[in-house]
């Protein structure tokens, strides 16, 4: 494997590759000294054109901890404010040699784009709404340490499921390793045909939430330009939030997860988020452990 | 200067079945059509054997680009472009820049086609409204008087319903027709392929067929109430296609077109991210693709238009969203389009029907073949193999998504005016 584009061309084998690698990863990052010699040498460009403070960070320290070399970028100080194309941004870069780049960007595609123009490995930390592998793999390594496996599980994906990234990664996922997963929000989030990816739809959050395993919820998005999929948060926070009377309709051991960053009192309470269910920081230092996994196997590691 | 072209199926459905003949053109005009062979001393002779020699084909929706953006095409590449299509006319959208809204542009385009064109003809559709901004009408009659044939504001559907009805009413009276880039931009807005699972599965905003098929239904329900004709550009669904067979039963004067893209290819196609695939009308699903085929075999859909929409290479390589939409197409429809020939889809006397329904449309000389008549004719190979390579086209644009297709059908020679502007080299 060259790059890392999306969950959706990944089969169940190399998923569970990558989880088992994080674990021996994890117990580095639980060291006094958590830096390892395993990509030295190797230098890797985080290019992150939309905002992000987890991906971001997680991916450079994860490369820190290998003993990579990591750059940033950031659009606003390079040269596309002036006016230079993403791709010859890209040619430019690929002339310094690099051995990893990563992206985030606003657009579906993108990563596939720069994966076609430059000849370094790929890694997508997130394109417009269509996928963010690694979010769906530090996820499932989450999920997998609360439950033990990935197979079987109830899983309620709620939330702005037609502009989440993290909703498509995730069920690609989900569906690949054997657990079943319903989709819920207004009828505005739910894209179309989203049943043809093995997913149940409700606009009911108590029906998905029903014995649940496993409760995600998304960030709702209000920079959209096709214009609010709800009438205001109020609205969206009375019917749709995550609070003690909705979690109530799961298993008594539900775990509930956030990819960040939350909107506290809109799409979950202060109390379930900061509460003994919540995973929510365990998630982001996992993240670290799974990204170092993909960097080394990507990389360096062995033929998988 | 004499032109013999023989051993060809004349392919000529006004005038009644095909059959094995010969016609000979001179200064211009074919002068003798007949079956079997001809004699004509002197006369360079074109071997058609095998062949099917039609009337000049007509492509009644394209884009030049000139003035404004002759990076992208301008006139006289965009008329070579034609001819190695097998069109000896063509009918030009108005976004250029300037708009073709005012005189001197339809004159500097209509001028330049035939002071320095290759011999395929130019008519301008202009535009319906000032700076297709669609608030205030062009001036409808003088543009009639620089050439115009019809009037639209493509690609910026009108809006304002007060505003279509007054500039179908008032272009009534020089005797144009309003032509509709049908789309709803409120639901269209931020949409860069076909609403479908393609579009959830590769995280696109979409663009629903419905906003398509509500502006149909406007268009159609003015041109009802007004009793006036409406020509539909490049319908690309199949609620569309339904609303036209409704509103043609119901003896409203609509007529369609459709792109040989909408035939060939659909939503999944977007699946590689390839900029060439956007387009406007967004390449749409199988269910509407079949509707299209049986629409085109039926006659609910009158004619095949290419939408040819030539941008530079570097405006198509970057991220898709940024991309502008289109795609070029006249150098690939003949052979896209056969295929429903070969296919059995439809009849080859169809496919010329296709292919020539615009001058009818649009009330223009040509789409047969007659002695005495203008000598516009194309000569297809329908069985020549060839691979699709877009840096053999002659427009300025490689913005195709069939680069690299194989294909069975070939333009072999177009002539305009009795003049060869095209001949394949095999």
């Amino acid at each position: 494997m060259k790059h890392l584009l999306g969950i959706e061309n990944l089969n169940r084998d190399q998923i569970m590759h990558i989880l088992e690698t994080a674990v021996s990863f994890e117990e580095i990052n639980q060291r006094q000294i958590k830096k390892v010699p395993t990509l030295k040498g190797l230098s890797v460009i985080n290019f992150f054109a939309e905002p992000s403070t987890r991906t971001r960070m997680s991916f450079e320290v994860a490369e820190k901890r290998l003993s990579a070399d990591s750059y940033n970028i950031a659009v606003s100080g390079s040269a596309i404010t002036k006016g230079e194309t993403l791709s010859d941004t890209a040619l430019n870069l690929q002339a310094m040699a690099p051995d990893c780049l990563i992206i985030r960007h606003a657009v579906s595609g993108t990563p596939h784009m720069l994966a076609q123009i430059m000849d370094c490995s790929i890694i997508n930390a997130g394109d417009g709404f269509h996928e963010h592998p690694t979010q769906a793999l530090l996820d499932a390594y989450t999920i997998q340490k609360k439950k033990g496996k990935l197979d079987g599980l109830k899983v309620a994906l709620m939330g702005d499921i037609a502009h989440s990234r993290v909703a498509r990664s995730n069920i690609h996922l989900l569906t690949k390793t054997g657990s079943h997963v319903t989709v819920a929000g207004p009828a505005t989030m739910i894209p179309k045909d989203i049943k043809k990816l093995g997913v149940e739809v409700t606009y009911d959050p108590k029906e998905a939430v029903k014995d649940a395993d496993i409760v995600m919820m998304l960030r709702i998005q209000e920079e959209r330009e096709s214009g609010l999929m709800y009438p205001d948060r109020r609205e969206y926070a009375k019917f749709f939030c995550l609070d003690e009377k909705l979690l109530s309709y799961a298993k008594p051991d539900a775990t509930v997860m956030h990819p960040g960053p939350a909107n506290r009192g809109v799409e979950i309470d202060d109390n379930i988020m900061d509460g003994d269910r919540s995973v929510i920081l365990e998630q982001v230092a996992n993240g670290v452990a799974v990204r170092m996994a993909v960097l080394y196997l990507l990389l360096g590691g062995s033929n998988s | 200067m004499k032109l013999l072209i023989k051993n060809g199926t004349i392919v000529n459905p006004k005038a009644g079945k095909g059959f094995i003949g010969s016609l000979l053109v001179e200064n211009g005009k074919i002068t003798k059509i007949a079956k079997g062979d001809l004699a004509a001393d002197g006369a360079e002779t074109v071997n058609a054997a095998g062949m099917i020699v039609t009337p000049g084909l007509i492509d009644l929706h394209v884009h030049f680009r000139d003035p404004g953006f002759e990076d992208k095409e301008d006139i006289l590449t965009g008329l070579e472009a034609a001819a190695a299509g097998g069109f000896t006319a063509v009918c030009t959208m108005p976004n250029t820049s300037p708009a073709c809204d005012n005189i001197g542009t339809i004159e500097y385009q209509t001028k330049k086609a035939a002071r320095e064109g290759n011999g395929v003809r130019l008519y301008p559709i202009a535009a319906a409204s000032k700076g297709l901004k669609g608030e205030t009408m062009a001036p409808i009659g003088e543009l009639k008087e620089g050439g115009a044939i019809a009037i639209s504001d493509d690609g910026k559907p009108i809006t304002d319903s007060s505003l279509l009805q007054r500039v179908m009413q008032y272009a009534s009276s020089f005797g144009l027709m309003y032509v509709s880039h049908s789309e709803d931009t409120y639901l269209s807005k931020g949409g860069q392929m076909n609403e479908s699972y393609f579009s959830t599965l590769y995280g696109m905003q979409g663009i629903p067929a419905v906003g398509e098929a509500l502006s149909v239904a406007r268009e159609c329900l003015m041109a009802q109430y007004l009793g006036l004709p409406v020509h539909i550009c490049h319908v690309s669904t199949k609620m569309a296609v339904d609303l036209i067979a409704y509103f043609k039963a119901q003896g409203v004067k609509v007529t369609a077109e459709t792109a040989p893209h909408y035939l060939s290819l659909t939503d999944e196609a977007v699946g590689s991210y390839d900029t060439n695939t956007k387009v406007n009308p967004p390449l749409r699903s199988e269910e509407d693709r079949q509707a299209l085929i049986a629409a085109v075999k039926s006659g609910i859909i009158d004619a095949l238009a290419t939408d040819h929409a030539p941008h530079h290479e570097r405006e198509k390589n970057v991220e898709f969203n940024t991309a502008p939409s289109g795609m070029v197409g006249l150098e690939t429809a003949v052979p896209l389009v056969y295929k429903l020939v070969h296919d059995k889809h439809i009849t080859v006397e169809r496919f010329v029907e296709l292919f020539t329904a615009g001058y009818g449309i649009f009330g223009l000389e040509g789409g047969t073949l007659t002695e005495g008549g203008r000598a516009d004719i194309t000569i297809i190979d329908p069985e020549y193999q060839w691979t699709i390579d877009k840096n053999m086209f002659r427009s300025k644009a490689r913005n195709t998504p069939f680069h690299g297709f194989h294909v069975k059908g070939a333009v072999f020679r177009t002539i305009a005016g009795g003049k060869t502007v095209y001949t394949r080299a095999y």
